[in-house]
């Protein structure tokens, strides 16, 4: 995975709320069977018309947010599916972070094990962002995961929560599989105690 | 005497195999359900680090999200779901899972087939790559979907890291009148707390309108958890559980199945135990529930009206009702009760069981689909479809227009072949009405086997309550 210290880039706002991972990925794009290649589907009912030419007013199609690696969101980010294919879509496109109200649970794991960083900050701050996003085409914002803070050149500085495990993996770009296996003794134990309970072995 | 604990806290403290308290934990899983489309990337990802699957006999694989519910003795027409079912036979195969092909008699949505086989009991923690895994929540097991890393993960090393979520009771008063199921009693819940109103919870369903519901209208309230945006939704099992289970061919059988008995009545909450939040719903007060947006929170009762944006408590609201009315194509005040539809889908690992389908019966029998509609009806697995057969019902539905087809996801996300035109409008007892969820354009909304059925024969959305009343007979 690769790992997430500190980013700066251009952002875009897309502030609706509930935005679901049917939207973020529609499912005829669920069909691969690999992790990349996912970016030009990403959005594709909202970017492009019927007819498959993009569609001016969505918000990603205006000429200012070309080149954003960070998504302005709005609350209840990627709820539904459990998807994967939508954390894959986002960072193919280009995204390095997001910054939203709040996210739906799964969403958030996933972006986490893609090195997507998911960055929660109060819906008025996230609006700030976009307002000063959506004016100034030379506007960055930077998301610095070390010192748990977003910060832009125009003063603008705010925390976000993260919790230290997860922190920890983004920051090492650290494989969990890995991680857990270092506890492998730790497993073989439980399953000799599991023995003992009536746990879904089957006959 | 030790704390009073919930029946969640229960089942979470017995899998903690390290880790916990304000850390995440890494948590034992027992039973790993794998589908298609969100497994090949996790195999692929073992075979590149040359790992192995850590305990194949408590997975199990099945296709059903993009297989086609046409004929299957015909080559699967769509190239690009014939090669991930394919990688799903090869994966299983080298990494020796047990998977539930084609042409399996116990092929069928991942989430039917699991309590249907008795794989899915008490206590236990399931997880697999689909957030309806709430569903098996219903046995008051731990279950609860995850992602493509996670599979990877779980299939890996048996485990998944997990931080340690909070309680929510929902509490139904009362007991639903007739004409009104599980599905009312969930979507009323969401209707209530909103799409994230339980989001970093758990929830556990109480009250005497769950313990009055079949295991199949259990597995639907919990399968809608993950709309109200809880992690995982919990019953605690009683004696219509161990009834449900009992004789199931993967059940504890023989002198096993007296002790699973007697170890499965520890899994509930205790007296005085506290939950960090509670809601409580008067069961005794609904009306069929019906959605008129594009969130499964956007619910209200049939006989309602479309509401009109001006009212919603925000201006974030105002402009996402706005944009749901838009998209389906409905005008603020129209009676909800009346709406044309051109499609009913019965079918989804919501509503797609044996009862479900003998509850639309009662309504099409000796009814007509109205001239105009299509209407197919999509069990839930090959076993569901055998015991309908056996039972007449799939006849009811032909007899009446229905189309009669082969188990799988189908139209509650149109990954195959069966998807609304745009601009369709849809009843559907599936459980989400995302903009073009079920085809782009699509307009669904979500309601009971009942009211799809009655939506059928009436070709538009109507209180089935009224229905029932002209039927004396119900269908035995
Ligand atoms: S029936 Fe629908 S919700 Fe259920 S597993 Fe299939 S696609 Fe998901």
């Amino acid at each position: 995975m690769q790992p997430f210290t500190s980013h700066t880039g251009r952002a875009v706002g897309l502030l609706r709320a509930n935005v679901d991972t049917d939207q973020i990925i529609p499912k005829q794009f669920l069909k691969r069977i690999e992790r990349t290649g996912f970016g030009s589907a990403l959005f594709y009912d909202w970017r492009y018309g019927p007819d498959g030419s993009p569609d001016p007013a969505f918000e990603l199609n205006r000429p200012a947010a070309a080149g954003a690696t960070i998504l302005l969101a709005g609350p209840n980010f990627g709820c539904g599916s459990s998807r994967e294919h939508a954390p894959w879509a986002l960072a193919d496109y280009g995204f390095r972070a997001i910054i939203a109200p709040s996210f739906a649970d799964i969403f958030f794991g996933n972006c986490c094990q893609n090195g997507l960083l998911p960055v929660v900050l109060p819906e008025a701050q996230v609006t700030v962002l976009a307002r000063r996003a959506e004016a100034d085409g030379e506007y960055r914002i930077t998301v610095d995961l070390t010192a748990r803070r977003v910060t832009d050149g125009e003063g603008f500085e705010a925390a976000f929560p993260f919790d230290d495990y997860r922190r920890d993996m983004l920051l090492q770009g650290l494989d969990e599989i890995g991680k857990t296996l270092l506890e492998a003794a730790r497993i073989a134990a439980f399953e000799r105690r599991r023995a003992a309970l009536a746990l879904g072995d089957r006959a | 005497m030790s704390r009073p604990r919930t029946l969640f806290d229960k089942v979470w403290e017995a899998h903690v195999v390290s880790g916990g308290g304000t850390a995440p934990a890494l948590l034992y899983v027992d039973l790993h359900l794998v589908h298609e489309v969100t497994s090949p990337q996790a195999f692929e990802g073992l075979r590149l680090a040359g790992r192995r699957v850590r305990r194949p006999e408590l997975t199990v694989a099945t296709v059903d999200h993009n297989v086609s519910t046409g004929d299957r003795r015909l080559p699967i027409a769509d190239e690009i779901s014939a090669r991930q079912i394919a990688a799903l036979v090869r994966n299983a195969r080298e990494f020796e899972v047990e998977l539930f092909d084609l042409d399996s008699p116990e092929q069928g949505i991942v989430h039917v087939i699991g309590p249907e086989l008795g794989l899915t009991q008490p206590g236990m923690v399931i997880v697999c790559g689909d957030s309806h895994t709430s569903t098996h929540g219903a046995f008051g097991a731990l279950a609860f979907g995850i992602g493509t890393s996670e599979v990877e993960h779980v299939l890996a090393t048996q485990c998944i890291v997990q931080s340690r979520p909070r309680t929510m009771e929902v509490r139904y008063e009362g007991m639903p009148a007739a004409g009104v199921t599980a599905k009312d009693l969930v979507l009323a819940l969401i209707r209530r707390i909103g799409t994230a109103g339980a989001t970093g919870h758990v929830l556990e369903y109480t009250g005497e309108a769950i313990r009055a519901l079949s295991m199949a209208g259990r597995m639907t309230v919990c399968n809608m958890s993950i709309e109200a945006g809880a992690r995982a939704g919990m019953v605690a099992p009683d004696e219509t559980t161990f009834a449900y289970l009992e004789g199931r061919a993967r059940a504890p059988a023989g002198s096993a199945w007296g002790r699973a008995r007697r170890d499965w009545s520890a899994w509930t909450t205790d007296t005085g135990a506290a939950y960090d939040a509670e809601v409580r719903i008067d069961a005794a007060a609904l009306a069929p529930q019906v959605t008129w947006g594009t969130s499964p929170g956007m619910t209200a009762e049939i006989t309602d009206r479309v509401p009109d944006p001006a009212d919603a408590p925000s201006e974030a609201d105002r402009q996402s009702y706005r944009r749901a009315l838009e998209y389906m194509g409905l005008r603020p005040g129209t009676p909800l009760e009346g709406l044309k539809v051109d499609r009913v889908f019965l079918g989804s690992c919501t509503n797609a069981r044996i009862e479900d389908l003998r509850e639309a019966a009662t309504v099409a029998r000796g009814r007509r689909v109205a001239s105009g509609v299509r209407a197919m009806v999509v069990p839930g697995s090959q076993r569901v479809k055998a015991q309908a057969e056996a039972e007449g019902l799939d006849r009811i539905f032909t007899d009446a227009g229905f189309e009669w087809r082969n188990p799988g996801c189908s139209m509650c996300l149109g990954m195959n072949d069966d998807i609304l035109a745009p601009g369709e409008r849809c009843a559907s007892t599936s459980n989400r009405n995302f903009e073009g969820r079920q085809g782009r354009g699509g307009r669904t909304h979500l309601v009971s086997p009942l009211m799809a059925a009655a939506a059928a024969v009436e070709g538009r959305l109507v209180d089935v309550r009224a229905l029932m009343q002209r039927q004396p007979a119900p269908y035995a």
